[in-house]
């Protein structure tokens, strides 16, 4: 039996996504640009995902821009800022590389963050002056890490974006949060928010960004006037009900799978570090006592073990049949140590020893103590003989 | 799950050897499992590390049904290999950065990860063999195809890794090698060798490669009698022994560096007798078992032609006088087709007279220590 633990890198979809997806390939195929019945009903559906993506996110449904995904809606919401005003782009040294180097493409500035990983709000304050060159276009600072599980302060953000630097459009990378958090309550003062549909039960290559009316954005795709003339293409319809059917059975199951998968996670958490010394997990103060994971998802276990390196540890449980993840990669396939990690000032030896176990609605007990028995065991096994 | 000739790590660098060294060892029965590794991470596009390198690697892994991981070791790449690589020109050696690549990555921290991982061998598309003499002795042997031979930069090898090492290609040339992947259908059966240092950018090439490192300083060439007869843009990337790339005018004769004064910036050219010298020290010496005596040879380099001598305590004494080798580069030694060890060249005596130039013998040319006559 494999233990998915990788929830955070992707997800099964959601059988009712499926069953919503599986009639627009090969019955209501039409381009919903146009004009015959087909058309209409393929239209339909977009709208109708529209007003459920809408209502998820707290958004108007003519403020949902379809995309290829979240790195797309990231870039849209960035460049396409950028484009329209000029002007700098900042964001927080721990966003996912699709908004991190974007903003480094573009000569922005990083914000650094604090040894919790949450973003330095004075840092923010600073970095927002308009002494220091070109006014501030955007900001982006996600909801919550894709690697740590670490919640941004979102609502102070937007305090200090407001007062520092009025202009400003605030951006919110929501990839990871919508499983675990209330997005619509969280995000309420961004003006762009992006999703992902393959994080919570949607297919994979298709995504959301939430463009509120007073942020006006140059289009990264030029073409058929789609998406109101902010996303040119046909949309990728069957992936876009897909989305939203997900979407809508997330939210519904949100207020009971955050308590039970925290329980799981706690517990995975908590039996690691009792398992073997020199753990250390992100995003918590050490000290005595039940370890606090307020300011973390509900479904993240990230810890780095002092003595190993990821890719041997994640080669054993492999073969226990544990699919996990190190959070970190490049192209090639190799794992490079975190900038996440680095940005909260783990040491770089730590930071190759570390171990994201991601849950997600389908985590069972079971895999709990799969990964219970393994982890500790691996770890053991490479600190004795490597 | 071993199968039943046990597993292997395979390291896929990409190309056509170690890709055909997968698909040996997948259709003998091995339970093989290919890795690649990421080194380096800067600009390079000499034969490694490019994510179209790993990308071949994985696709030949998918073709022959295999697993395929990555594994990055680019922090120890840089301690053991580039790092001593750049600091031993800057000392005016002559360093050999895929033996201790080998030394410290290959043989070293990839035999210690595939331990951990369970793993009962590693496997690589080095063209050599690893042979067994009648004493139950591993050795490294010549590759069959004598022109892409590597035994030499397999020197180092000790008995723990011969007895975990398969080299599968080494029984094959090149041309069955390619005919080999070309049969299976591999994609990278006519992918060209890697040329050169692979963390090198062939178009910058060295000089570009250590001017971002260190600061790379002009010499005049001399000769002989302390003539002025040209000058090199950066001493540190002379060699004793080098005979391209100096620029010597209108002088037309074949000529060698035979000294070179880093301190004052003289490199002194002379005729291929002016480096001939009876003896070289060799350091860092270590056998693949136990010690040899008698009549040896030695190879200097990568593609060298071996040179017969005896040992005698740390330096080798040439049978007849042989040209100096350049401090820092690797030579392995040979009885007949093995290898029976390796070290490093040291000091060597001056081939000549430096006269009054005022370059030539100082104290690094100097032999630091005669030969100790029947030590070991």
């Amino acid at each position: 039996m494999v233990h998915y633990l990788d929830n955070a890198a992707t997800t099964a979809v959601r059988p009712a996504a499926v069953e919503a997806m599986l009639p627009l390939y090969t019955e209501v195929y039409g381009n919903p640009s146009g004009a015959h019945r087909m058309a209409r009903l393929a239209n339909q559906v977009l709208d109708d995902a529209r007003e459920t993506l809408a209502e998820v996110l707290g958004a108007a449904p003519g403020q949902i821009v379809f995309t290829a995904g979240g790195t797309e809606a990231d870039n849209l919401a960035i460049r396409g800022a950028l484009d329209a005003h000029g002007g700098a782009a900042v964001c927080s040294a721990v966003e996912h590389h699709a908004v991190l180097d974007t903003v480094e493409h573009y000569g922005g500035r990083i914000v650094s963050v604090r040894p919790d990983g949450r973003i330095d709000l004075d840092a923010l304050a600073a970095a927002l002056d308009p002494a220091l060159g070109p006014p501030v276009t955007i900001v982006s600072v996600m909801l919550a890490n894709n690697e740590t599980g670490i919640i941004q302060p979102l609502a102070e953000v937007v305090d200090v974006v407001r007062r520092s630097a009025p202009q400003a459009l605030i951006h919110t990378d929501a990839v990871q949060a919508l499983c675990w958090l209330d997005v619509a309550q969280a995000a309420a003062d961004a003006d762009l928010i992006s999703i992902s549909a393959h994080k919570f039960g949607g297919p994979k290559g298709v995504g959301a960004l939430v463009v509120r009316d007073r942020a006006r954005l140059a289009p990264l795709f030029i073409g058929g006037g789609q998406e109101r003339d902010r996303r040119g293409g046909t949309q990728n319809v069957a992936g876009i009900a897909g989305m939203a059917v997900a979407a809508a059975e997330t939210v519904a199951e949100r207020p009971s799978a955050v308590p039970r998968v925290a329980a799981l996670r706690d517990r995975l958490a908590d039996g690691i570090r009792a398992a073997i010394d020199g753990v250390f997990e992100s995003g918590v103060a050490a000290g005595p006592g039940p370890v606090d994971r307020s300011i973390k998802t509900a479904n993240i276990c990230h810890v780095c073990f002092e003595g190993i390196e990821s890719e041997a540890l994640l080669f054993l449980l492999e073969k226990q049949d544990i699919m996990a993840s190190a959070a970190s990669s490049c192209a090639s396939g190799a794992m490079d140590p975190s900038h996440v990690l680095a940005a909260m000032g783990f040491p770089r030896e730590l930071a190759f020893g570390s171990l994201r176990l991601s849950l997600g609605y389908g985590t069972t007990d079971v895999d709990v103590d799969a990964a219970l028995r393994a982890v500790p065991a691996a770890v053991t096994r490479l600190r004795e003989r490597s | 799950m071993a199968g039943p000739l046990g597993n292997v790590l395979v390291a896929m660098s990409g190309g056509v050897d170690s890709s055909v060294t997968a698909a040996l060892l997948a259709e003998a029965g091995y339970d093989v499992v290919g890795v690649t590794l990421k080194l380096w991470g800067g600009e390079s596009d000499s034969g490694c590390c490019s994510v179209s390198d790993v990308d071949d690697a994985r696709w030949v892994a998918h073709r022959i049904g295999i697993d395929h991981h990555v594994f990055n070791f680019g922090d120890d790449f840089d301690r053991y290999v580039v790092e001593p690589y750049v600091a031993a020109h800057s000392a005016g050696e002559t360093p050999n950065p895929c033996v201790e690549c080998n030394r410290h990555i290959k043989f070293d921290k990839l035999f210690r990860r595939a331990d951990a991982l369970g793993f009962d061998a590693i496997a690589t598309g080095h063209h050599a063999r690893v042979v067994t003499d009648g004493d139950a002795v591993r050795r490294i042997a010549r590759g069959a195809d004598g022109d892409k031979d590597q035994s030499y930069v397999l020197h180092m090898l000790g008995q723990a890794q011969l007895a975990r090492l398969l080299l599968p290609v080494g029984h094959l040339t090149k041309g069955e090698v390619r005919a080999k992947a070309a049969d299976l259908g591999l994609p990278t059966a006519d992918k060209p060798d890697s040329q050169d240092v692979c963390f090198i950018h062939s178009q910058g090439g060295r000089q570009a490669f250590l001017g971002d490192r260190i600061p790379l300083a002009t010499a005049r060439l001399v000769d002989t009698d302390g003539r002025d007869v040209g000058a090199v843009d950066s001493v540190e990337l002379v060699t004793i022994g080098q005979r391209r790339g100096l620029d010597l005018g209108g002088d037309t004769g074949r000529r060698y560096v035979i000294d070179i004064d880093r301190p004052a910036r003289v490199v002194t050219v002379g005729r291929r007798d002016d480096l001939l010298v009876s003896w070289q020290r060799i350091d860092g010496l270590a056998w693949s078992h136990q010690p040899v005596d008698g009549p040896l040879a030695f190879q200097c380099s990568a593609h060298g032609t071996p040179r017969p001598g005896r040992l005698d305590g740390g330096a080798i004494i040439w049978d007849r006088p042989q040209p100096r080798v350049a401090t820092g580069q690797s030579i392995a030694v040979y009885v007949g087709d093995r290898v029976v060890g390796g070290g490093v060249a040291g000091a060597a005596p001056n081939g000549f007279d430096p006269g009054t130039s005022g370059g030539g013998a100082g104290p690094a040319e100097s032999p630091v220590r005669a030969p100790e006559p029947g030590s070991r």
